[in-house]
């Protein structure tokens, strides 16, 4: 079967470089994904268009600026870019179009696809192809996502895609999930993963397994949190069950050892924050926010990331883990 | 004592809270609520013993008592058709839409700045739920240290959040970056918004951060002024609580509010929608006070 993978080192791998991608970074990494045959390279903000922020973190070099050297460097692969409404804008998708992106995945909460509407249709507009992104699905039932799902297939989006966002779900889940919206939609399912269980590659080639058609991965899994499906090792996998995924393997492991592992800031293992975020179903990218925070109030990152669980907080609402570690310092 | 006769357009959620809020009102009297259809909203109304119309904006234009109109409609409904009727009619419009036409009025930061403004043609913009909610605390840092930067991050429940809001998030956002600027003094304004769908539905939170230009004026002054701020904001919000007291690391200042509604027609966790309905009725109120010391005439 015809896999396309989604290489989102660039976007993803954003928050584990702490936003700090340069223009270097991008087109080496770009580029070696193209030659090496990915379907899709996303690059933008790891909380996508408009993410640079006090609230997600400030972004070391501007977003237009990259999109723009990271599309000229590319030839066959086509260049995405994430939004999440909320945070980047109509005008900020207009840009990254002009700069060069071929497809925008619009991202929302799991229960909330209908704040997609008006971004999906205005980069249909605008000719990109366009993505329905659900996040933090382990938050919810596989009739909901269903529904959601096909709210965004009925706003005009080219597939859907399910973010397992706080790394939480096991094999089961995912299966129970993509089964259910494959069956229910037209157009393709897609998944992204994170490795805070230690359970990002087998999830993927579980989704695979039930139908889903694109997936995503990281190089060396650089990523939020413990990082993602790492897509060197998934091309490999996915290449020994068979399927084809028009990606050169060998040449992923290179562009992985050439352009990804001199830039790491900590290897990307499943620390005790990252393995809480998957324990307690927290939003991946708030993990060194997080370390930041308990460092600030003295506290113990683990139980502000239980706190973080239990008050069902979602993704963006990073702002947020100031107001627990407040709260628990001045409990006690 | 006389009263202001008042008109509400659009008898919906908004529409029909910010009734209950005017029948509280010293100096306003619900005269009118007008939608375009029957409804819910309109039998709500009637059986309250108020006027009601489905003849939208023109049975406001038709009541030469009324002088004042809250639109509670959409965007489109306010530019195209009730702002030229009203403005016409000579009734004054507080605009709940984004349309934004007229200045944007935040009670405590600016309503005595619009004063000479006032006239019946004004058309006065709300802006946001969340630019009511976090536009005063800019402002009252920026008047002591100034601010190159101000960014806000909404959080409100799945719940609150209409149809109009989901089908427009850059309306939100938009707006409320450009209230930070122009109202609360901050050189570059930057609004996030993030719908929650935990139940039972949380309280709506606002954190504030910004960037001070003079950061030796310090902490103590910043806060006085943010404490200020919020005693001025309680009186037309009595839910406005500081959930987090300021914080000052550099330049950066970093406060967390929250917003419990009134609970009058909508549930205390929609003190978005409690909020830019209460400061609707207060500036109306404000402006209707002077209109009465002056005879019920335009001020």
């Amino acid at each position: 079967m015809k896999i396309n993978l989604v290489d989102a080192t660039l976007r993803d791998g954003s928050h584990a470089l702490r936003h700090g991608i340069t223009e270097d970074m991008a087109v080496s990494i770009a580029k070696g994904l193209d030659e090496a045959g990915v379907a899709i390279i996303e690059l933008s903000h790891g909380d996508g268009l408009g993410g640079s922020s006090f609230t997600y973190g400030f972004s070391k070099e501007d977003q237009f600026k990259l999109i723009e050297a990271a599309g000229k460097a590319i030839k066959k692969s086509k260049l995405s870019v994430l939004l999440l409404p909320g945070i980047g804008t109509i005008e900020d998708l207009n840009k990254a179009k002009e700069r060069g992106a071929d497809v925008v995945r619009v991202a929302t909460h799991v229960t909330e696809a209908d704040v997609s509407e008006q971004h999906i249709k205005a980069a249909n507009d605008i000719g990109m192809m366009t993505v329905g992104f659900l996040m933090m699905v382990h938050m919810a039932e596989k009739e909901r996502i269903v529904e959601e799902a096909k709210k965004m297939e009925s706003y005009g989006a080219s597939y859907v895609n399910l973010a397992d966002s706080a790394g939480y779900l096991l094999t089961d889940g995912v299966k129970e999930r993509i089964d259910a919206v494959v069956n229910a939609v037209k157009i393709p399912v897609g998944f992204h993963a994170h490795n805070n269980l230690g359970m990002a590659m087998a999830n993927s080639l579980a989704a695979v397994e039930v139908g889903a058609t694109y997936v995503d991965g990281t190089l060396r899994g650089l990523g939020a949190g413990a990082g993602n499906t790492q897509m060197e090792v998934l091309a490999g996998a996915l290449k020994r069950i068979g399927h084809d995924t028009g990606a050169d393997f060998y040449h992923l492991m290179d562009v992985a050892r050439d352009s990804v592992d001199p830039i790491m800031l900590r290897p990307q293992v499943i620390d005790n924050g990252s393995l809480m975020l998957g324990y307690a179903g927290v939003y991946s990218s708030f993990l060194l926010h997080v370390y930041n925070a308990a460092e600030k109030f003295g506290l113990e990152p683990r139980d502000i990331l239980v706190e973080l669980g239990a008050r069902k907080m979602v993704g963006g609402q990073e702002d947020m883990i100031i107001d627990v570690a407040y709260r628990i310092k001045n409990k006690g | 004592m006389d009263k202001i006769k008042v008109a509400v357009i659009g008898p919906g959620n908004i529409g029909s809270d910010l009734m209950y809020k005017i029948f509280r009102s010293k100096n306003l009297e619900m005269a009118l609520m007008t939608g375009i259809v029957e409804s819910e909203g309109i039998r709500r109304a009637a059986s309250l013993g108020v006027a009601t119309s489905i003849d939208g904006v023109k049975a406001v234009a038709a009541n030469k008592e009324i002088k004042i109109a809250f639109d509670a409609t959409s965007a489109a409904a306010h530019l195209k058709f009730n702002s030229p009727v009203l403005r016409e009619a000579g009734v004054m419009s507080i605009d709940l839409t984004p349309a934004a036409i007229g200045p944007y009025c935040v009670p405590c930061v600016n309503l005595d700045a619009l004063h000479d403004q006032i006239n019946d043609k004004l058309d006065i913009n709300m802006v946001t739920c969340g630019g009511q909610a976090t536009i005063p605390i800019v402002y009252a840092i920026s008047r002591v240290a100034g601010a190159s930067y101000a960014e806000i991050v909404a959080c409100i429940s799945s719940k609150s959040a209409g149809p109009g809001t989901r089908a427009n998030m850059d309306e939100f956002t938009e707006t409320t970056s450009k209230g930070l600027e122009v109202v609360g003094g901050a050189d570059k304004g930057k609004a996030i918004i993030i719908l929650n769908p935990a139940e039972p539905p949380l309280m709506m939170t606002n954190t504030v951060m910004a960037r001070v230009k003079n950061p030796e004026v310090g902490f103590e002054k910043i806060k006085e002024s943010i404490d200020a701020m919020v005693k001025e904001l309680k009186e037309y919000v009595p839910g406005y609580t500081l959930r987090v007291p300021p914080i000052m690391e550099g330049d950066k200042v970093t406060t967390i509010v929250q917003v419990e509604g009134q609970g009058d027609f909508l549930p205390k966790f929609s003190g978005n929608l409690d909020i830019i309905n209460s400061a609707a009725v207060a500036a109306a109120d404000k402006i209707a006070a002077e209109m009465l010391a002056k005879g019920g005439a335009p001020v």
